[in-house]
């Protein structure tokens, strides 16, 4: 029990990072991106190239079981990933947004996460990869808790990560621009914010964040190129969970998914984990589709 | 019938097959706008639907109902209706692309069910040896298979008829109005949630019942025939045809699945044993591709005449 | 004649390529001049106003702004290029606080001048002061007014747009609203509003276009317009607001 609910939260945690940066593009592109989950994954192997490129130029900072050159492969990870989701947006989005029916962009990204997804594949191959075969001992920290310092890792850099966040929303410019953007992007033209600028902006922070995700959780399970479609319903149960646009919301909605999810398997049959995301998913639409806290863009019509 | 011919026959049964499904996403998507991002799931429940009534009694499974199996398809197109509706109900008075993901969820927790149900689907295995309908009226299967081509080719075609019968009646040119204008919809006494229900749910409907033929077919079900993939090919042949056209949908759905069968040929005979899986990755880009560059390029289709097309073209 | 501020030159505009809403509209605002345009409801109004700002596609005719051509300028650099416009509803971020909609309608400042600015726009509405930290969606339909014209007064624009900026409001307000746009124009702006009330534009702009099913009919200084027994049959009679 108390060992699925440190194991719920920790990738709740994930699911969180993954859930802010599609929250934000949801809630500013106003387009229900399916590929979002598939930058996790290409943060996560991209990480794992340039970890193959550098080696383990320096041993781990114990007791976890990477070190520098892991920490370098996130940042490097990060910048791989927006690149990827600019250009994805440059060559598909841009020109789909001209269209009348705003479902194309839907339609865009659900192709767009095939094509990711089979060019991982095509790249890196099928087979489950690691980061580093170092075994690591979870220490345990209370009766029946077992807890690995990696796991702490990740934890904390989720709260590192939404706090400076919350921050960047709150206080500067581009926060602003971007929760202006949000609710209503006439206007934000209208005021001289040029959204081309901050839409970019948005895409290198959703996908940085979802680099940083998919390298977390490549610390936690084994890599394979499905883990981002595996991740796909999770995700967007967070996101409207939270209510589509609020970042805070999106944390809260990772967590409660990360949790039932956990949670679910002492009851239910573990086969069926993935389903819960969609539960979740089902009841928040018929009972509050706004979320639980109200986000930008509205679920109701 | 020579290894060719036997081939080209259940090649055409499996694509008309897929026909029907891509013709109920055209209902939905091509005429209405609404957007299925579980299109597998609605298949795959018609067709273990069909399986369970159809299925003789048997050990440590639950059903043994020995339907006929017209009557079974019928069972397996109610429950895919039914799973529409419990979507449908969710999401259809909600933003659009709130039913993309939950047809999305509801696929996935399909085929979850599939693989871990065992007592009813019979889990990785599936459930074999199922009855095929009027299989033993035939002499040799190359015979039944013909037989078989004829009902599946029948039974798109009255559906390619109902629909372009319904499309042109006053509920089929009111979708339109929905699609485009809810405003005006509204205001012309149309209830535009109410709608999108009917065509969701029917267009559902239209997968069940693929799925069923397709058990009939086949004689079993396996979870390895629903996997996701199924659904992005299924847009392919739907956009290819060029959405809103439901003959289209058909010479979609034949070409997508020739280009499909032939890639996965060339891969299997070209690619050396240790790159098959690389090949296996390969035949999907070129579906993401087909999807993408059409949508980009061609959002009329390609096959599609754009004259046909245009009064629904989006 | 000097250069209008303003010039339109025959524009066609819409929502779709294949739908124009303004067909062919042409009309001036000179510097420090109010200008109103009334019409009926679906007359294209608000979709000529949209026009200008960039927001509706312009498929054929000319915007100048004191000569200089801004017909398919985007519309973030329009607020560089000295006009504001206000529109008609959803014209405040609600989500967003008084202080911080302020700072959105300074986008293009630097930050010090910005600041300056909204000081000194707090000054002239003291109401936005006291709610500076609260968020938009609690002030009234007046207030929202106040803030959004204060919001687009603070790029210092030399055209002020604004549409059915009394729509909603209470005669009290209606009158503050004016009396403030009047003493702008005093200062120097330009205002170019769409007005739903013909009898206060009439009475308040200097001059008035009466535009129908997407043209201008009849334009002309207001106080003659108000004696304009066409006009004052279509309009004046009804008098009334909008719904
Ligand atoms: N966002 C829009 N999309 C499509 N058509 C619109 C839109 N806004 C207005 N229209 C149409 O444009 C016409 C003119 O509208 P508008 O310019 O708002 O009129 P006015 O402001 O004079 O009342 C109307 O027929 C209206 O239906
Ligand atoms: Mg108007």
């Amino acid at each position: 029990m108390l060992q699925a609910l440190a194991d719920g939260i920790l990738s709740g945690s994930i699911i969180a990072l993954g859930a802010i940066g599609l929250t934000l593009t949801m809630g500013i592109l106003r387009f229900a991106n399916f590929a979002h989950a598939e930058l996790v994954t290409w943060g996560a192997y991209m990480a794992l190239a340039v970890l193959a490129v550098t080696g383990t130029f320096m041993g781990p900072i114990a007791p976890l079981s990477f070190g520098i050159p892991l920490i370098l492969a996130i940042v490097v990870a990060a910048a791989l990933t927006s690149l990827l989701a600019l250009a994805i947006d440059w060559l598909v989005y841009r020109p789909l947004r001209r269209q009348t029916n705003h479902l194309t962009l839907v339609f865009g990204s659900f192709g767009i996460s095939l094509l990711v997804r089979m060019v991982i594949l095509l790249i890196f191959g099928g087979a489950a990869q690691y980061y580093s075969t170092a075994l690591q001992i979870a220490i345990p920290v209370a009766p029946g808790l077992r807890i690995m310092p990696d796991q702490l890792f990740t934890l904390a850099v989720t709260v590192v990560i939404v706090v400076a966040l919350h921050f960047f929303l709150q206080k500067t410019r581009l926060g602003l621009a971007m929760r202006a953007l949000a609710e209503n992007p006439e206007l934000a033209r209208v005021n001289g914010i040029d959204t081309r600028a901050v839409v970019r902006w948005t895409w290198v922070i959703g996908a940085s964040l979802a680099a940083v995700a998919g390298v977390l959780y490549g610390l936690t399970i084994q890599l394979r190129p499905e883990i981002g479609f595996h991740l796909i319903l999770p995700l967007f149960a967070a996101v409207i969970l939270g209510g589509v646009g609020n970042v805070f919301g999106a944390v809260i909605g990772g967590l409660v998914i990360g949790l039932a999810e956990s949670l679910a398997v002492l009851v239910v049959p573990s086969g069926y984990k993935m389903a819960v995301p969609f539960l979740i998913l089902l009841a928040v639409l018929y009972l509050r589709p706004t979320g639980i806290f109200a986000g930008t863009v509205g679920g109701v019509k | 019938m020579s290894g060719f011919a036997a081939y080209l026959v259940f090649f055409l049964i499996v694509a008309l097959t897929y026909s029907i499904v891509t013709m109920g996403l055209n209902l939905q998507w091509g005429y209405t706008g609404l957007f299925n991002a579980g299109v597998v799931g609605f298949f795959a429940i018609g067709a273990y639907g069909t399986a369970v009534l159809v299925g003789p009694d048997r050990a440590q499974l639950i059903g043994g109902f020995a339907l006929p199996f017209p009557v079974a398809v019928v069972g397996g197109m109610a429950l895919a209706a039914l799973a529409a509706l419990v979507v449908g109900l969710a999401t259809l008075k909600l933003r659009e692309e709130y039913l993309a993901i939950a047809t999305f969820g509801i696929a996935i927790s399909i085929q979850l069910v599939a693989l871990n149900f065992e007592a009813l689907t019979g889990g990785v295995n599936g459930l074999v040896g199922l009855p095929r309908p009027l299989f033993t009226a035939f002499g040799s299967p190359g015979a039944y298979n013909l037989f078989y081509l004829a009902v599946v080719a029948s039974v798109a075609l009255l559906v390619y008829v109902a629909l372009e019968v319904a499309v042109r009646s006053p509920w089929g040119r009111v979708l339109k109005a929905v699609r485009e204008d809810e405003t005006a919809a509204r205001s012309l006494g149309k209830n535009p949630a109410a709608i999108r229900l009917q065509v969701f749910v029917l267009g559902c409907t239209l997968m069940g019942l693929a799925g069923g033929l397709y058990v009939g077919f086949i004689g079993y079900v396996s979870p390895l025939d629903f996997l996701p993939i199924l659904t992005f090919q299924i847009w392919a042949m739907l956009i290819v045809g060029g959405s809103g056209n439901n003959l289209g949908a058909i010479v979609g759905a034949v070409g997508v699945w020739a280009l499909w069968t032939m890639s996965g040929l060339g891969v299997s005979r070209l690619l050396p044993v240790a790159y098959q899986s690389q090949g296996g990755a390969i035949q999907v880009i070129i579906i993401g591709l087909l999807i993408v560059l059409t949508l980009l390029f061609r959002p009329r289709g390609l096959i599609g005449e754009a004259e046909a097309v245009s009064r629904h073209a989006r | 004649m000097s250069t209008p501020l303003l010039e339109v030159e025959d524009v066609v505009a819409g929502y779709r390529p294949d739908l124009p809403i303004v067909q062919g509209i042409t009309l001036k605002v000179a510097e420090a001049e109010m200008v109103t345009i009334i019409g009926p409801n679906g007359a294209g109004k608000s979709t000529l106003i949209k026009a200008v700002a960039g927001i509706v596609q312009v498929s054929s005719g000319r915007v100048r702004l004191a000569g200089a051509e801004i017909t398919r300028l985007p519309t973030h650099r329009l607020a560089q290029a000295a006009i504001a416009y206000v529109p008609q509803t959803a014209n405040v971020f609600t989500t967003l606080t008084i202080d911080e909609n302020l700072l959105v309608g300074a986008s293009t400042l630097a930050k010090g001048e910005a600041r300056r600015r909204m000081d000194r726009s707090y000054e002239n509405f003291p109401v936005l002061k006291e709610y500076r930290q609260k968020k938009a969606k609690v002030l009234s339909g007046g207030q929202r007014q106040m803030l959004a014209v204060a919001r687009a007064l603070l790029t210092e624009p030399r055209l002020l747009m604004l549409d059915e900026p009394s729509a909603g409001l209470s005669p009290l307000m209606v009158s503050e609203v004016f009396q403030r746009l009047k003493a702008l124009v005093e200062g120097g702006v330009a205002i170019l509003m769409v007005e739903q009330n013909a009898k206060a534009a009439l009475a308040i702009s200097h001059r008035t276009y009466v535009f129908a099913e997407g043209r201008n009919r009849i334009d002309g200084p207001s106080a003659a317009l108000a004696q304009d027994p066409q006009v004052a049959s279509i309009y004046l009679g009804a008098g009334g607001r909008k719904r």
